[in-house]
Parts: C-alpha cells; structure tokens; sequence
C-alpha cells in the first residue's frame, strides 16, 4: 500500500483538471439572498435618516451657527472682539491651564494605568472605582470640593492665610505657607486636573492590560532595569493609546466649565478662562463677542475630532480594543 | 551550567503549584517539563528564571544560590509561548535588545553588537531578515527570532516556555529538529516545557513529567514511556489500557489469566490495576480469550478493541501494523497476549 505513489499522483492530476472545468461552468450569477442579520432596505434607509436628521439638527447646524454667529458682523468685528484684552487674557489663561494639566495627567494617568494594569495588589477594585470617580462626579460639586477645602472658611485656610510655622529639628524654623488657590490660578488647574484625570488613565489601562507583561519580562528577562524596561518597551508600545488620551484630555481641559466656574471667581483678566469668558460676553448680550469666543472652543474641537479620527484610522490597532474600526 | 533545585514550593492562594520540588538538571542537556496544564511546568519554568519567586526552596546555578537573584541578574534567555518580540522594533533591534541595555563597562560597541545579531540571524537562517518588524513574520519566524534573542545575551541556561504551543503541526515538527540542532551547537543547559507529550520524548534527553505540583516520573524518554513509575506516568504519556486485577502469591490474576508478578512493587495480597500499552498486546494463543468490537483504521496503523471473556466486559484497545485489517471482523474470537505490562495498588 505504501508503494503505491504512482496512482496517487495520477488521482490528484484527475482531480485538478475536474476541478477547473466545474469552476469554469458555473460563472453565471446566482440570486443574491439577503443576510438573514440584515433588515429590509426601507427599514435601513429610515434607520439612516433618522440618525442623519438628528446629526445635522444636533450637532451640525448649532456648529454652523456658532460660526456664523461669530462672522455675521463680518471678519473684523470677529478680529476685533478676539484680540479684545479680556478675551486674550482668557485664551492665554485656557492655554496656560491646559499645558500645566496635559503633563500632570499624563505622569498620573501613565502612572495609574501601569500600577493597576500590570500589577496584583489589595484594594485594586477601589483605585480603579476611585479612578473613575471624576466622571461620576458632576464638575460643580468637583469645583465646591476645593471650595471647601481652600476656600476662606475651608479646612486649608489657615494654612493660606497666616501659614504655619514648624520648629524642625535640623531646618530650624520652617513657614509653611500656601499660595491662594481659590479665586486663582492654582483652583483653576486643581479642578480641571480632577475633572479631566480620567481620561488617560481609562484610556491606557484596558490597552496595557491587553498587551500583558510578557514583553516587559522578557525585557527584564534580558538584563533591562525597571526603567529601561518602561521607556524602550512599555512607553514605545502604548504611545498612541497614550497620544489619544492626551487629546482627548486636552480637549476637555480647555472645554472644562463647571468646576472651573466655581472656583474661578470669573474675575476678567484674570481667572477668567475661555468657556468663562463665553458665558460673560453671553450675560452681556455681547452675542457676536460670544459667539467669536465660542467659535474659537469650537475650531479646537474640530481640530480635536480630526486628529482623534485620524489616530483611530492610522493606529486603531495600538489603541484600546473598544475604538478599533 | 547545571541547575540544581531543592525543596520548592510555590503556591497561589490556595492552590499550590509546586509541592516539595527537588530536581538535578545536568550540564549541557536538554530536559523537558512534560505535564498537563495546572501541573505546575510552567511555574517551575518561571522559578527557575526569576520571572516568580518561589515560597521556600533553593534554586542554585552551578552551585551558586540563585534564589535571591532577581530576573535580571540571573541571566538566562527565557523564550515565552507567544514569542513576546517587541513589536515596535525590527527583527535586528530585537535580538540587539539583551545587548544595547548593558551599560557600563559590559556595554559592546555598535560593531561588536551588530556583528553579534548577524552571526545570530545565521543562526536562526533568518539571514536578510533583520530589518523586518514582527508583524511581517510567520509564526515560526517569530519563534526564531525570539530564540535568537534570548541567545544574543550568552546565557547560561536556556529556558523556552511551550515553545512550539501556537504554531501548527508541520512548522512544529520541523522547529522540534531545528531546535536539537541549536542545543547540540551551543552547548547551552536547555529546560523546555510542553505539554506535548511526543515533543518531550522525541526531543529531550530527559523528561521530568509533572503532575499537580510534583514531579511524578524524572527518566530518560525510553524509560519514561517502557518503565513508567506511576499510574499517572503510564496514562499521561502514551495511550494505555486499565485493567482490574488482584494479587495472589507471585502472580497476578487479570481477568482469568495469571501473570507472573517480578518487578511488581505492590505489596502482599489486594486489588491492583494493571496497565498495558495497545502496542504491548499480541494476537496469540496463551493468552486472553476476547471478542472484537470494532476496529479502526488511524493513519499507518490499526486500532483493535476487544472484550475479555472473564473480565466482566472490560475492554482492552491493541495497536496493529495495518496489514492485519480486515482479517478480524467485529465479532471474531482472538487471543489476546500482554507481552509488557506494570501493575500498581488500585487507587
């Protein structure tokens, strides 16, 4: 039986050439049967334009009349109440803000991720829980929160107001002693980092738990420190995921109201930061000032939505499983 | 460099993974973990290379106490079941990686590094490949690559987690050959888990088959499957048939036939079983009466189940060259032989 190779190859060549003829008599299209998942086309076609309707009535035309509004007095009036001192004040404060909470959020959220993602401790449920306690939380209590705390009647005050002196051992006298943070730049970046803290964190820790820690102990496996180990292997494989996080952390760092509302004191040219200042020029019936504003928060969102949707279609394979396309 | 492993105990929570390992891995050779999942191979695996710390127990390198080392320090090439190349990094930077973190007085020049993971392309016969990133290679690839960077960083043991566990048969068998071929040229003291059994004896010098955190059997593969030293050794490795018997004097009584008892350790009188591999019966006279069942033809060879006349129904499966198929339809009467056979209390 062993030896019987001969006929086996002729058998095979039989075969081939059956094949081909078959494959070539059955060209003509056969009736294409619906996907039994798939509804009939009239109900696809109300399904999209109910969903299109609701984009365009929703989401587009408020945009469209953002900056229609902010252009309806024509490019110089737009000009005019952008570059107006209180709303560069304002601009500069947004900005100031989110380059001071963009790096903070990124070192805790890459910090957060990796502690909980790549390692077994106690009470891991409740850092996760605690992590995501800032989107559960409305921004007005968040921001009532530090009122609280550093307001003039908060726990911190004293330490604000007059200080504290300590007599230490080796330093000898110390005065410790708190900037203003209510009414301030300090409330303003604390409130915004807790309310924006999220968003890296949640969106590094599904992507790391994904990747596992077998790259990072065969790093380790080969002699890399720690640190080694983080920059060339963990950082290298979660930077888009991380790059996403900060965009969207960015975005809702210049967007934040709420919390930054209550803390602020919307004092103009000071505290005031760009959401702040739309609301202002609004309770002013400076409509076209507001809406030049708000056309300003609005274009970097748009900028925002691009870049995210580029990332999700350049790098949807590095980012967390829940935004591949 | 020989490992040599006392008294370990691993356990999680309230499973224990290693119970009491002692095991003496000698220089040069290349030893498999054979055992079913849950067994504790792999834990072993990852004791032995400071990728986890064991509970109590010693671990020592060439007589040198490894226990306290960390990962880092204990240089071995650990290569993992799903390769863990980084992915970010060609093939090259790879197998340069073990290298290019050195710092120091350890640390290479480029040269010295480059020339390094050529000569380790070469190797692996991935040669022209080097700057190709993971994703562009095949499973096997792969598996080379992350072989080659394990060796890049001159170990002194070599430790390969199931190896060959996600690629399919036929790049298998050929990695399994490959990679005798690299033990014999590097010398290295290789310990490989699987739980393949047939990876393990056509492969290894010696197997160490494992089975709820200890080991059951340490032998060479020929010992392993002709000897077996417990049941779970005799099932596990090799198919086997299970037959209910007892003992009386200097023989053994399996279903109306008394088989000499030399070499069977169970003591006095009582019930035992008696284990025969399918390949271990013989068509004969002197032996048992049966009837066939069924027989069935797998690849080269003819698979034969068979009822005992006087053994309350039990059936016994024989391994025959394919010539005999067709000669014994189901229902004829044959005598069955136990030419080889090994015999334990009944559990």
């Amino acid at each position: 039986m062993a030896l019987e190779t001969g006929a086996n190859v002729q058998g095979v060549l039989a075969l081939e050439a059956d094949e081909v003829v078959v494959e070539r008599t059955r060209a003509e299209p056969r009736p294409r049967l619906a996907s039994p998942t798939s509804e009939p086309r009239w109900v696809q076609w109300l399904l999209l334009l109910a969903a299109l309707g609701f984009l365009l009535s929703f989401l587009l035309l408020p945009l469209v009349l953002v900056f229609s509004e902010a252009l309806r007095h024509g490019v110089d009036a737009f000009l005019a109440a952008v570059r107006e001192p209180d709303a560069l004040a304002a601009i500069r404060l947004t900005l100031l803000v989110t380059a001071i909470v963009l790096p903070l959020n990124l070192v805790f959220g890459v910090a957060a991720a990796w502690a909980v993602s790549k390692h077994e401790f106690p009470g891991k449920r409740v850092l996760v829980s605690l992590i995501d306690l800032p989107f559960a939380v409305s921004p007005v209590v968040a921001g009532l929160l530090f009122i609280l705390i550093f307001g003039a009647h908060g726990w911190a005050w004293p330490l604000i107001d007059e200080g504290l002196t300590l007599g230490l051992p080796v330093l000898g006298q110390v005065h410790l002693q708190l900037p203003k943070v209510v009414f301030a730049l300090p409330g303003i970046v604390l409130a915004t980092v807790f309310v924006t803290f999220p968003f890296i964190a949640r969106e590094l820790m599904p992507l790391m738990e994904q990747q596992g820690s077998d790259e990072e102990l065969a790093a380790l496996s080969l002699g890399a420190s720690g640190w080694q180990t983080f920059w060339r292997v963990t950082l290298p494989n979660i930077r888009w995921g991380l790059l996403y996080g900060v965009l969207l952390c960015g975005a809702r760092a210049m967007g934040e109201f709420g919390a930054v509302s209550v803390v602020s004191g919307h004092i103009r040219g000071r505290t005031n930061t760009l959401p702040l200042h739309v609301e202002i020029l609004y309770n002013e019936y400076a409509y076209s000032a507001a809406f030049a504003a708000a056309s300003l928060l609005a274009l970097s969102a748009l900028v925002t939505l691009v870049l995210k949707t580029w990332l999700e279609w350049r790098h949807g394979e590095s980012l967390a499983a829940n935004h591949r396309h | 460099m020989g490992i040599r492993i006392e008294h370990l105990d691993k356990r999680f929570g309230s499973f224990t993974a290693l119970d009491d390992i002692n095991l003496e891995i000698h220089k040069g050779e290349l030893l498999a973990l054979l055992g079913p999942s849950g067994s504790g191979k792999t834990t072993l695996l990852r004791v032995i290379a400071g990728l986890e710390h064991a509970d109590q127990g010693r671990i020592l390198f060439g007589g040198e106490d490894a226990s306290r080392l960390g990962v880092q320090e204990r240089r071995v090439g650990f290569v993992f079941q799903h390769y863990a190349l980084f992915k970010h990094m060609t093939v090259a930077d790879n197998i340069a990686f073990g290298l290019k973190v050195r710092r120091g007085r350890e640390r290479w020049p480029a040269q010295r590094i480059a020339a390094r993971v050529e000569e380790l392309l070469s190797l692996v016969q991935l040669q022209g490949l080097g700057g190709r990133y993971p994703a562009q290679l095949s499973g096997g690839q792969r598996q080379r690559v992350a072989l080659a960077r394990a060796l890049a960083i001159e170990p002194r043991v070599l430790l390969l987690d199931e190896p060959f566990g996600a690629l399919d048969a036929q790049v298998r068998r050929d990695l399994r050959s490959w990679l005798r071929q690299i033990h014999e040229q590097t010398g290295l003291t290789t310990v490989f888990v699987t739980h393949d059994q047939e990876e393990a004896l056509e492969l290894a010098d010696r197997v160490a088959i494992l089975s709820g955190g200890r080991i059951e059997q340490l032998a060479t593969p020929a010992e392993a499957y002709d000897r077996p030293a417990t049941p779970f050794v005799y099932s596990f490795v090799g198919a086997v048939n299970r037959l209910r018997g007892q003992r009386r004097g200097d023989s053994i009584e399996v279903a109306g036939l008394a088989l000499p008892a030399t070499g069977v350790e169970a003591a006095g009188e009582g019930a035992l079983d008696l284990f025969v591999r399918p390949e271990d019966l013989r068509l004969g006279e002197g032996g048992w009466d049966a009837v066939v069942v069924s027989s069935q033809r797998s690849g080269p060879r003819l698979r034969l189940r068979a009822r005992l006349e006087g053994g309350n129904g039990q059936e016994v499966e024989l391994d025959l060259p394919v010539e005999a198929q067709g000669r014994h339809p189901a229902g004829t009467r044959v005598g069955v032989l136990p030419v080889r056979f090994g015999a334990f209390p009944a559990a």
